[in-house]
């Protein structure tokens, strides 16, 4: 080996020992229990044994209503959550990025604030804001006229969106605005000239170039919604909502894990979710037509017409990623456990 | 250091010079303000007073975090939470400080020792990653790197229960370990840091050190990652978050409370605080207290996640 192949070894192989340690592994190890399952034995006395059973934990999972339900709830989440997050998100971006907004750095900074605060630490806020005896805006809200309950079954769905769109807008609307400000300013002051008004320029210009930005904040935020937990486990958590512990899949995995002592149902439901996930960002990265990589020279006529105009103080090369850090800033799991 | 004001937008540029050379001679501030959009719904104090509303919507939980906390458990319960009646703040922290043997501030030294040497650890393993898929060339390169993107893709919570299921079959369920070893990972971190490695680190300069006779790991070492430093802060920025902020694989780990971090503490107590109103507000003093470094980090360290923000959305 010469020393640059020896180099390559010992720098990679950090990560990627870790990497089949903690993501490889895992997945196969799900893969393999979720094909099996606990028996009693006998007549109960010699305790349980496991034995293989196939799909079986599959049907299991797949023909239980708390498991079917979950995937409505979620649909129902992203069907409000999606459009309210990508519309306010890149409304405020637009309108932060107009001649018009002021102290634009300080905006950006006290939009961007929620996400520092950690996702179940959102949760207890906002429960506390929606519970009746501790609340001012239950309160304020009484005292006009207008009586909300957060917390009675209605309210649930729309509650827990509040509080994904409250930690998210203001971090996927930085990503917009990071990527309206590397448009090539000659183009929008050629529309201008030509007599386009703000909101011609913002719909004929700045959103179709900004696109493939859209669809990865929409693919990651669907992917991370895939994945709700935390937030709807604190209203959970004895508030008297109408949140149940099997309220969305990965609730349901790890009820069936830790309150039912089912490890193969719990596994074949974590798989049938990462499986759900993956097709989704595969017909998402099929359908926006892109296979970026990075190193991978850019097909002509589908770029975006502009170097980023150094919207950064970091020299950040304009290549192709993929990815995006929505997906990313996961240690092992996203850093809410991603609403 | 922030981005810096765009001037572009108030003032012409080149494109708009050239193409209007009928008023030459008029300053660039004043034509801008002959261009200036004056529909109602456009006007500056209406494009900054929805820009303020938004900013009301996501500053003002964080405004009732702060002064709920100052509460006892009498105040906060009357309501009127955005007011300082009932001011306490002592009382709830020394209330804080006794709670449990002084178990919150264990699992606070805990949550700094996770995300710091988890983030610290993280940052390095990932930058000599994506150093070396920036600065070397090696068979399937692009393949290996396409695994590190599909990393990304991977929903992660569903790996939590299985990484449990294999922790407690070699015994290391409920240590130290078990939270720490699994956020050494950050797939997109690689991203990162080979974006950055290509941004910041010129091959000139690797050059220039291996002609002076220096080896390769130090090379690395010595030139490559003193360069990257910027970019080797963004990614231990966004890790330590992430590991601050983790919540479901610490609650499916850890069962001895000695080893919880904040989060997972302040879940338990919340648990308790449904049957035991005193327990409120040290839910919330407690929360406050694990929102400030994170809240400073960001505030300090703006043009790091900004660029971290902006390396995935510029394409």
């Amino acid at each position: 080996m010469n020393a640059k192949a020896r180099a390559v070894t010992v720098l990679l192989t950090p990560f990627f020992a870790l990497f089949a340690v903690v993501m490889v592994l895992p997945v196969g190890y799900a893969v393999w229990l979720s094909l099996f399952t606990e028996q009693q034995s006998g007549l109960g006395f010699g305790g349980t044994h496991t034995v293989f059973s196939g799909l079986g934990n599959y049907a299991a999972a797949l023909g239980d209503h708390a498991f079917r339900d979950g995937f409505l709830v979620l649909l129902g989440y992203c069907a409000l959550y999606l459009p309210l997050l990508l519309a306010g998100a890149l409304t405020l971006a637009l309108l932060l990025d107009s001649a018009l907004a002021r102290a634009r750095r300080v905006f950006q900074l006290a939009l961007f604030l929620p996400h520092a605060v950690p996702g179940i630490i959102a949760a207890l806020i906002w429960v506390y804001l929606y519970t009746p005896q501790l609340s001012p805006v239950v309160a304020a809200l009484e005292s006009g006229g207008a009586g909300v309950d957060f917390l009675s079954p209605a309210g649930a769905l729309p509650s827990v969106v509040n509080i994904a769109l409250w930690e998210w807008l203001g971090y996927n609307m930085v990503i917009f605005y990071a990527a309206l400000q590397a448009v090539d300013r000659s183009v929008i002051e050629a529309a201008t000239v030509d007599g386009a008004g703000a909101w011609r320029v913002a719909t004929g210009i700045k959103i179709p170039l900004i696109r493939s930005s859209l669809v990865m904040v929409a693919l990651f935020t669907v992917i991370g919604s895939l994945q709700l937990f935390t937030e709807p486990l604190i209203l959970n958590q004895g508030s008297g909502s109408a949140v149940t512990s099997s309220w969305t899949p990965n609730m349901y995995a790890y009820t069936a894990a830790f309150a039912r002592n089912d490890y193969g149902l719990a596994a074949a439901s974590s798989v049938l979710l990462a499986l759900v996930a993956a097709l989704l960002s595969f017909a998402v990265t099929r359908l926006s037509g892109r296979s970026a990589r990075p190193g991978r020279s850019p097909r002509p006529g589908r770029r975006l017409p502009a170097a980023p105009r150094t919207p950064l103080t970091h020299p950040v090369p304009s290549r192709t990623p993929l990815a995006h850090p929505d997906a990313s800033p996961a240690p092992l799991a996203h850093p809410k456990g991603r609403p | 250091m922030a981005p810096p004001p765009r001037t572009a937008v108030t003032g012409p540029g080149p494109t708009a010079l050239a193409s209007a050379p009928v008023r030459p001679s008029r300053t660039p501030s004043v034509r801008a303000a002959d261009r200036r959009p004056r529909g109602r719904w456009l006007s500056p104090a209406a494009v900054n007073a929805a820009l303020g509303l938004a900013v009301l919507y996501t500053l003002l939980p964080l405004v009732w975090l702060v002064t709920a906390a100052t509460k006892d458990a009498g105040g906060l319960l009357a309501g009127d939470a955005l007011s300082f009646e009932g001011f306490d703040l002592s009382g709830n922290l020394s209330r804080l400080a006794s709670e449990g043997g002084g178990i919150y501030f264990r699992w606070y030294a805990n949550s700094l020792l996770y995300a710091g040497v988890g983030a610290a650890l993280c940052a390095l393993i990932c930058v000599a990653a994506g150093y070396a898929f920036d600065k070397y060339r090696f068979p399937g390169k692009e393949k290996l790197f396409g695994v590190v993107l599909l990393g990304v893709l991977v929903p992660t919570t569903a790996l939590a229960l299985p990484l449990y299921l294999l922790a407690s079959r070699t015994g290391l369920v409920n240590t130290y370990w078990s939270v720490l070893v699994p956020v050494l990972v950050n797939p997109f971190g690689v991203y990162l840091a080979r974006v950055f490695s290509a941004g910041y680190i010129p091959d000139e300069a690797l050059e220039a050190a291996r002609i002076d006779g220096a080896g390769e790991l130090r090379v690395f070492w010595s030139i490559g990652l003193r360069m990257v430093a910027p970019g080797l802060v963004t990614v231990f920025l966004f890790q330590f978050t992430a590991i601050w902020n983790n919540f479901f694989l610490p609650l499916v780990m850890l069962s001895d409370q000695r080893l919880f971090p904040v989060s997972l503490g302040l879940y338990a107590w919340n648990g308790n605080a449904h049957g035991e109103p005193s327990f409120y507000p040290l839910v919330v003093t407690g929360s406050l207290l694990a929102v400030v470094p994170l809240i400073i980090a960001f505030v300090t360290l703006q043009r790091h996640w900004k660029a971290g923000l902006a390396a995935g959305s510029v394409r």
